[in-house]
């Protein structure tokens, strides 16, 4: 919200010293996001008066005037149309500066001299356009300061309110707090109540009296319509950044900005029977001022008249009941909506107006009869008219005075952790306008019952209370204190590796971590998954439109954008969630990306691209982070997003946890790659799970290591030979390695050699070779009857 | 046999003289078997002295083995110069050029919001602080109506929440962790939770998903006073540095009271730069006594409980901690931005 601060000043006194205003303010509460000047800096401009004007006897389209700076009249040639005798002006004196850079000097156009120069709005840098001279209005002083005569010297403070104090959505709002924060008195305008020059009032009934308890109105006949409102009002209403249209509007703007309270002016002609405000019935039509028409809903209240509906209340009002260019009476509402019958409304509707925000916020309940009357009188100065009775219709029981809180004072003590003086408490409590008296059976010492204010809508509990003595105490002047409390000892488990662990071991393996968003492409998305994802209702793009099922859309898409960007070699991981496709259930997974050469570009060292393998060892070493690795295996297995002969899953035991493989080259074609990229995606919980490792005696005696080489078919995975080798060896055999793996001529078609490496060990004795013999004889004969196996060189 | 030893001083002679010329080891090892091995010309002299007559045979012995020795003792210092010159050899072709770059594997590194979060996870665990966690598709209960937030409040305007067709929604805050941390368990709560968070809203400061910790503290005699200084206490770990910190009364429904939490600007220290918009101040985080309303919903006496939550942006406070000037760069990926932190 913006304000003018010479308006706040008529309010309160405010000391000369705006920034150190807008600390108070802000250090209370009402946050001071801007201060700007209200206008340029302007010098060696007056108030000009033109005395005469003679067309120029060499220029169409120039005058000649005669113009009074207030001690002489000085000759000023003018090209505006709008120039005439009688006008005030601003006039730029010799010697001025404009403030785009112009320096007015004595000049001759087209043979006649001119002695300065008259100004539009736009020349002196008050508006973005203009049309000819600024008509300056006839109260200003031929002859002023042209900063003084308009008030130029202005500050126009920007206070960003929380949502919690729509009572400080007013010049007066703003000048209590200010008031409450300095520890000065509040002055406020005195406002006379208009007496009726006439008896006529319209009738007012309550029907939604839970939304609208309270209805003051006015009848005012005879206005002129087409008055507009005077300067200054105007210049008020810029400053807070509303544009002025017409007295009528300006004045029901001005009211709401200086106390609060919206209001609104009915053309009295478009009314019919009587103002009744109600519940909107199901799809009861409402066109508004905006010109739009929308359907409402019976939790809306609104002003209707016997026929149809007028406006929303509190939000809009609405088109044909408006006021018009032929609007001669006016019947004007200022009512006041219960926050709970206005929230939410006209959002609905995407309607967020001035009146909107301040009644869902609260308006001051016992604010109408001064607002109306106060509307009245600006409105009889600016448009004329004769005003009748104010005429208050009121549910009956409705009580605008707020509750009473008890305020204890050890709870002060108890939430601030600061002992504060009982005269302490009690004066910020009376800064702000409390109501303080003690609590039953108790004395001012102990507790108090505080009643707020009628325009306080957010203080209900002895917390709120406590806040409000803590702003006006100071949050600063609060010490810092360490809380003491018992020293627990924390679990720290050892069963689950930590994610910053494996995040650090695929950094040193050559990941860099991303973090994609976690909502994605619904469209490529469910053609890498085949199925469809949790989509949102509102996404901010239909390429964020659906939660991710994996890692992998972020991962792949951060991939070819740093393709794009000639960072070929690409190596990424990401630890986040994915969402299942219908219940959006979450899984914590670890996934990685890599495409590019295997190792950075180096001497000596060839650049293979990253392959399968490549990656599969950064997921071994993942894997062996739990110190389980043996519970692990990978199996072939197809995936929609993987090439079919490039995939793999993985398990812990029973457990599937976790996918590896080279992209789909129909994907990889359908993305515009074209290079290839491998992807894994695991379970952090299913990986990270991990052994606490149990020591186990180290063998005294030597071991025995033996090769076997067999050819097989290619089908044959090598899990299967060395699970087989496995289970004929018996428990002598320590490890299996794979050694080598050959394809090629001199093996038939189909066939693959593969060489393991067995280690054989006894804990108990040293192993002869007979006994090494007699193992490898089993697993050969192993090999051969279950894999079809033949052995090589042998 | 004439004039032994003459002939025999001649061979000593030429002995040494190939010995001093010989160039090699597996050379000098050639004339040490010449010399002195079994069938030697040496050892020859020596098997010759039986056949000569006793009288001689003393003196001639006393003189071959003097030869012998002589002999024996040049070749080994023979040898051992060889050696040290076949050593120097070595090293001189092992020399490699050091500042050649070692081979092997690059290292990655972390994304700057996870270096800051892990500062973050780590400050406050030293501090007794334990690490929560929440789901972030939550529910308007938890993400709203226990914090203090029923429908319609004008605070929901604050936070452009997504939705999903079932009224469930990304959590637009961390806070309902908060609620899940104290949900049926018992005080002392002290924990932190970090997470991802949403907010429907995408410009040049804003991006759609960004980063927030919440902290919570519960217990007995828990204070304002307490969380300025567990605050300020972090701000100066976090930034190393000894800024000021200043508490701004602020509006958050599910605490009383609520603040803003400022620090002296971490770029210039205060004296106004483009970081502080030239105020000398950045805002990090939101803070406040938690709501009386808050602690009921998840069956917390607020008579003798009290306590403090807070949350902060990560994603803001790692722009200030390394300068970054972009919030979307977070989430480009661009390896030329995180290369920066590796």
């Amino acid at each position: 919200m913006k304000i003018s601060l010479n308006w706040l000043r008529d309010w309160v006194d405010t000391g000369n010293d705006v920034p150190a205003l807008a600390h108070q303010l802000t250090m209370a509460g009402l946050e001071i996001e801007g201060i700007h000047r209200a206008g340029p800096e302007l010098s060696g401009i007056v108030v000009g008066e033109v005395l005469a004007v003679e067309k120029h006897p060499d220029a169409e389209k120039l005058n000649v005037c005669r113009v009074s700076n207030g001690r002489e009249e000085l000759q000023i040639v003018c090209g505006a149309p709008n120039v005439r005798a009688g006008m005030k002006a601003p006039l730029a004196l010799i010697g001025a500066k404009l403030p785009n850079g112009t320096e007015i000097k004595k000049a001759k156009l087209r043979g006649v001299e001119s002695n300065g120069m008259l100004c539009s709005a736009r020349e002196l840098g008050l508006s973005e356009e203009s049309s000819g001279l600024l008509d300056l209005p006839q109260h200003v002083t031929t002859g002023q300061d042209l900063v003084a005569a308009l008030q130029l010297d202005d500050t126009i403070l920007e206070v960003n309110l929380t949502p919690n104090r729509g009572d400080c959505m007013s010049v007066a709002g703003i000048a209590r707090e200010a008031a409450a924060a300095r520890a000065t008195p509040l002055k406020g305008p005195e406002f006379k109540p208009v007496a009726p020059a006439i008896t006529d009032t319209f009738p007012v009934r309550l029907e939604a009296t839970a939304a609208c308890p309270k209805f003051a109105g006015r009848v005012i006949r005879g206005i002129n319509i087409g008055a507009k409102s005077p300067w200054w009002m105007q210049e008020r209403l810029r400053r807070a950044g509303l544009r002025p249209i017409s007295a009528v509007v300006d004045v029901t703007n001005y009211v709401m900005l200086e106390l609060g309270q919206p209001m609104h002016a009915y053309d009295l002609g478009q009314l019919s029977g009587s103002i009744v405000v109600r519940s909107a019935r199901a799809g009861e039509k409402l066109k508004l001022l905006d010109g739009r028409t929308i359907e409402l809903t019976p939790d809306i209240a609104v002003i209707a008249d016997e026929k149809v509906a007028l406006g929303m209340a509190g939000v809009m009002g609405g088109e044909d009941s408006g006021i018009s260019d032929a609007t001669k009476d006016v019947f004007l509402e200022v009512a006041f909506f219960e926050p709970d019958a206005v929230a939410g409304r006209g959002r609905r509707y995407g309607l967020i107006t001035d009146a909107s925000q301040r009644f869902e916020r609260g308006v001051d309940p016992q604010l109408q009869e001064r607002a109306i009357e106060r509307a009245t009188q600006l409105l009889l100065e600016c448009a004329g008219g004769q005003a009748g009775p104010t005429v208050v219709t009121r549910h009956d029981g409705f009580a605008p005075r707020r509750s009473a809180i008890t305020l204890r004072h050890r709870r002060v003590r108890h939430v601030l952790g600061v002992q504060l003086s009982d005269d302490t408490v009690l004066d910020c409590l009376r800064r702000l306008n409390m109501e303080i008296e003690a609590a039953p059976g108790d004395d001012l010492r102990a507790s108090w019952l505080v009643t707020p204010p009628s325009w306080r809508f957010d203080i209900h509990i002895e917390e709120d209370l406590i806040e409000e003595v803590a702003r006006l105490y100071g949050f600063d002047n609060i010490p810092e204190q360490d809380a003491i409390g018992d020293q627990a000892i924390l679990p720290w488990t050892e069963t689950r590796v930590r994610n910053e662990r494996a995040a650090d071991l695929l950094v040193a393996r050559g990941y860099h971590e991303a973090i994609t968003y976690t909502f994605t492409d619904a469209q490529s998305q469910s053609v890498l998954f085949g199925e469809t994802a949790l989509a949102l209702s509102n996404p901010i793009s239909a390429e964020l439109g659906v939660m991710r099922l994996s890692l992998w859309p972020g991962l792949v898409h951060a991939a070819r954008e740093n393709h794009r960007r000639q960072q070929h070699r690409v190596r990424l991981f990401e630890i986040g969630r994915r969402f299942a496709s219908k219940t959006g259930a979450e899984t914590e997974m670890i996934a990685g990306v890599a495409s590019g050469s295997a190792l950075a570009e180096q001497w000596g060292a060839e650049t293979a691209k990253v392959d399968f393998f490549d990656v599969k060892a950064d997921v071994e070493a993942l894997i062996a982070l739990s110190d389980d690795a043996d519970a692990f295996r990978f199996t072939a297995e197809k995936h929609p997003a993987l090439h079919p002969g490039q995939s793999a899953r993985l398990w812990r035991g029973d457990r599937p946890v976790g996918w590896i493989g080279a992209l789909h080259p129909q994907h990889l074609k359908a993305l515009d790659l074209t290079y290839p990229l491998y992807v894994f995606e695991l379970e952090v919980a299913g990986v990270l799970a991990a052994r606490v490792p149990e020591f186990r005696e180290i063998s005294k005696y030597p071991a025995i290591r033996r090769d076997v080489a067999v050819i097989v078919d290619e089908a044959i995975p090598v899990e299967a030979l060395e699970s087989a080798i496995r289970k004929s060896a018996g428990t002598l055999l320590t490890d299996v390695s794979v050694l080598s793996v050959y394809r090629g001529k001199q093996f038939e078609k189909g066939k693959k050699s593969i060489a393991l490496g067995l280690q054989l060990q006894d804990t108990s004795r040293t192993l002869t070779d007979h006994d090494a013999d007699a193992i490898v004889a089993q697993v050969v004969d192993a090999l051969s009857h279950q894999l079809n196996a033949t052995i090589r060189d042998k | 046999m004439t004039e032994p030893q003459q002939d025999l001083q001649a061979l000593v002679d030429a002995a040494r003289a190939e010995i001093a010329a010989c160039s090699s080891i597996e050379d000098l090892e050639t004339i040490r078997v010449r010399l002195l091995g079994k069938k030697g010309e040496i050892t020859e002299q020596l098997k010759s002295l039986g056949a000569m007559p006793a009288d001689v045979r003393k003196s001639a012995g006393a003189k071959i083995n003097e030869a012998k020795n002589a002999l024996s003792t040049a070749l080994d210092e023979r040898r051992a110069v060889l050696e040290a010159q076949k050593l120097a050899d070595q090293l001189a072709s092992d020399a490699v050029d050091v500042t050649l770059p070692g081979r092997g594997q690059s290292t990655g590194g972390l994304h700057p919001v996870t270096r800051v979060r892990r500062r973050i996870e780590q400050i406050f665990r030293n501090a007794g602080f334990t690490i929560e966690d929440g789901p972030e598709i939550e529910d308007e209960w938890h993400n709203f109506e226990a914090l203090n937030i029923p429908a319609n409040h004008p605070a929901r305007a604050m936070h452009d929440t997504f939705y999903f067709p079932d009224g469930r929604l990304l959590r637009t805050h961390t806070s309902p962790v908060q609620i899940r941390a104290m949900k049926d368990r018992k005080p002392p709560f002290r924990v932190i939770a970090p997470g991802r968070v949403y907010r429907c809203d995408s410009d040049m400061t804003h991006t759609p998903m960004f980063h927030q910790v919440e902290g919570l503290v519960v217990d007995e005699g828990i204070t304002f006073a307490n969380l300025k200084a567990v605050l300020h206490g972090f701000m100066k770990s976090l930034f190393e540095k000894d800024v000021k910190m200043r508490l701004r009364p602020s509006y958050f429904p599910f605490t009383e009271p609520s603040a803003e939490v400022d620090i002296s600007c971490v770029s210039c220290g205060g004296t106004g730069c483009r970081v502080c918009k030239n105020t000398g101040w950045v805002e990090v985080a939101g803070c406040g006594v938690v709501h009386p309303n808050v602690l009921r919903a998840v069956g917390v006496d607020p008579e003798r409980y009290t306590g403090y939550a807070f949350g902060m942006g990560i994603d803001r406070l790692t722009m200030l901690r390394y300068n970054v000037n972009d919030i979307r760069l977070y989430f480009e990926n661009d390896l030329r931005f995180l290369k920066q932190f590796a």
